[in-house]
């Protein structure tokens, strides 16, 4: 059998080996990719966000749960971050995942940081293509644990779920721009710890604020209460999951649409990005520049990073 | 220009024992080696284990005991990773067992053993020296699978 059909088909060792061979930037995942593309594009794709240690996995464990009651089939993406110093990594997030462990319509793969600043790896997209196109009903995301700028998710999945839990801020950080704005549904984790009201209250407030800010927004964020170690509260926050998509799906709408476009341009560009730079390189490389030349040149002041830009760009259009 | 690949090591303990201390300072060791590994707690079973290995798609595994199961939970990771075509995905133990146990283990196909008191640089080098990313899956011929 080819290898696009074994993935097709849901091959488990084919597909997580192709993901490996994309996280190691192999050229042959390039190809691979290329020909699954046709086979994409069915998945709902769910975005988890939030800080470290306020619940994610724990959610996505009990989310996944709830599709799989209805025979769906889940790909689950679990970030966590590269060590900047040696570049080895701890990847625990299954912990929290354990009873999916040998249910065959669940298929989990952790996944490291490995530089990529955002909240995601830079594979995380591709790896979210290749489950889709396995036939993975839906493909949870999870981010690293994410400060206030890691909007990233929010351009891969359809549905972004923002988890906090009660007391992480007064209402000053509840305005910031950033993260707070990229959530289609808020969840408030913990919720039976004290200030839980609280921080529901100013999530509304932030909401309120927001859909008077956007306008031609449509979809007003829920906020959902759950205690994800008890299960409480997450039937209510699939619900809004499954909500969500239907509204973007709603017949006459164009949300879904341009929810994709969206998604597709963001990739599109990373990928011409990336190409472009390693086509740039070795041009270089074929040239005899070395980049360590180019830097020595930019320290000692005989150029500068601008005009050595120009003149790579100018000699490669040549 | 392509990235060097990365070594993925799942660090799991079957069995009923819920002392982890070990197995942590290990992943941790690993990581400072530079290497991803998956830590997926206690109380697995080889079922769990293999299954994990196949999909994070790991290079090796280490095991960890402290209870004496051993001789059933080590044997039958393997028989599960021959099972699901995995062979390839080598498997070391660490922890308390009888030395007299080492050579049966080896001979089902444990590739190393270290007891309490081996230095984790040990490890860590033995890992360098014997373990080497897979290739990749055209190439290693997954599709022939």
């Amino acid at each position: 059998m080819d290898i696009i059909e074994q993935i097709v088909s849901g091959d488990v060792r084919t597909i997580a080996r192709i993901l490996r061979d994309i996280d190691d930037e192999l050229p042959s995942s390039r190809s691979i990719l290329q020909r699954l593309y046709p086979h994409t594009g069915k998945a709902h794709v769910v975005g988890f966000t939030g800080s470290p240690g306020v619940g994610k996995s724990s959610l996505v464990d009990q989310i996944a749960g709830f599709y799989r009651k209805e025979s769906r089939t889940v790909g689950i993406l679990a970030v966590d971050p590269t060590s900047p110093f040696t570049g080895g990594a701890i990847l625990g997030d299954r912990i929290r995942m354990q009873r999916h462990f040998l249910d065959p319509g669940v298929f989990i793969r952790s996944l490291a940081t490995r530089g990529q600043f955002g909240g995601l790896s830079k594979s995380t997209n591709d790896m979210v293509n290749v489950l889709d196109a396995a036939g993975k009903d839906v493909v949870l995301v999870e981010t690293v644990g994410v400060g206030q700028d890691e909007v990233e998710i929010a351009n891969s999945a359809h549905t972004t779920v923002l988890v906090t839990v009660p007391g992480m801020g007064d209402d000053i950080q509840a305005i910031k721009a950033g993260i707070m704005e990229i959530g289609d549904i808020f969840v408030v984790n913990k919720a039976d710890r004290e200030g839980s009201r609280k921080t529901v209250r100013e999530l509304m407030n932030l909401i309120e604020i927001g859909l008077r800010r956007r306008e031609g927004l449509d979809w007003e964020p829920q906020i959902v209460e759950t205690e994800a170690v008890k299960g409480k509260g997450v039937d209510k926050l699939y619900e809004t999951i499954e909500k969500h998509k239907a509204h973007l799906q709603a017949t006459g709408s164009e949300r879904w649409r341009e929810v994709v476009e969206k998604r597709t341009r963001i990739q599109l560009m990373s990928a011409l990005r990336d190409q472009a730079l390693k086509v740039v390189l070795q041009r270089l490389d074929e040239q005899g520049t070395s980049v360590d030349e180019l830097v020595r040149r930019i320290v000692d002041r005989e150029s500068d990073p601008y005009t050595i830009v120009e003149q790579i760009l100018d000699k490669g259009l040549q | 220009m392509a990235h060097a690949r990365k070594l993925r090591i799942l660090v799991a303990k079957p069995g009923l024992d819920g002392h982890d201390r070990g197995a942590r300072i290990v992943a941790r060791a690993f990581r400072d080696a530079g290497f991803e590994v998956i830590y997926t707690g206690c109380h697995q079973t080889p079922e769990q284990i293999a299954s994990t290995a196949i999909q994070e798609d790991v290079d090796l595994i280490g095991l960890s005991i402290l209870s004496g199961a051993h001789r059933y939970s080590f044997p039958r990771v393997l028989e599960l990773l021959k099972e699901n075509n995995a062979q390839d995905i080598a498997v070391i133990g660490g922890g308390i067992f009888p030395l007299e146990d080492i050579p049966m283990l080896k001979e089902c196909g444990i590739r190393e053993l270290f007891e309490p008191g081996a230095r984790l640089s040990d490890i860590i080098d033995w890992v360098r020296e014997n373990i080497t990313p897979r290739k990749g899956a055209e190439e290693s011929g997954a599709s022939r699978l």
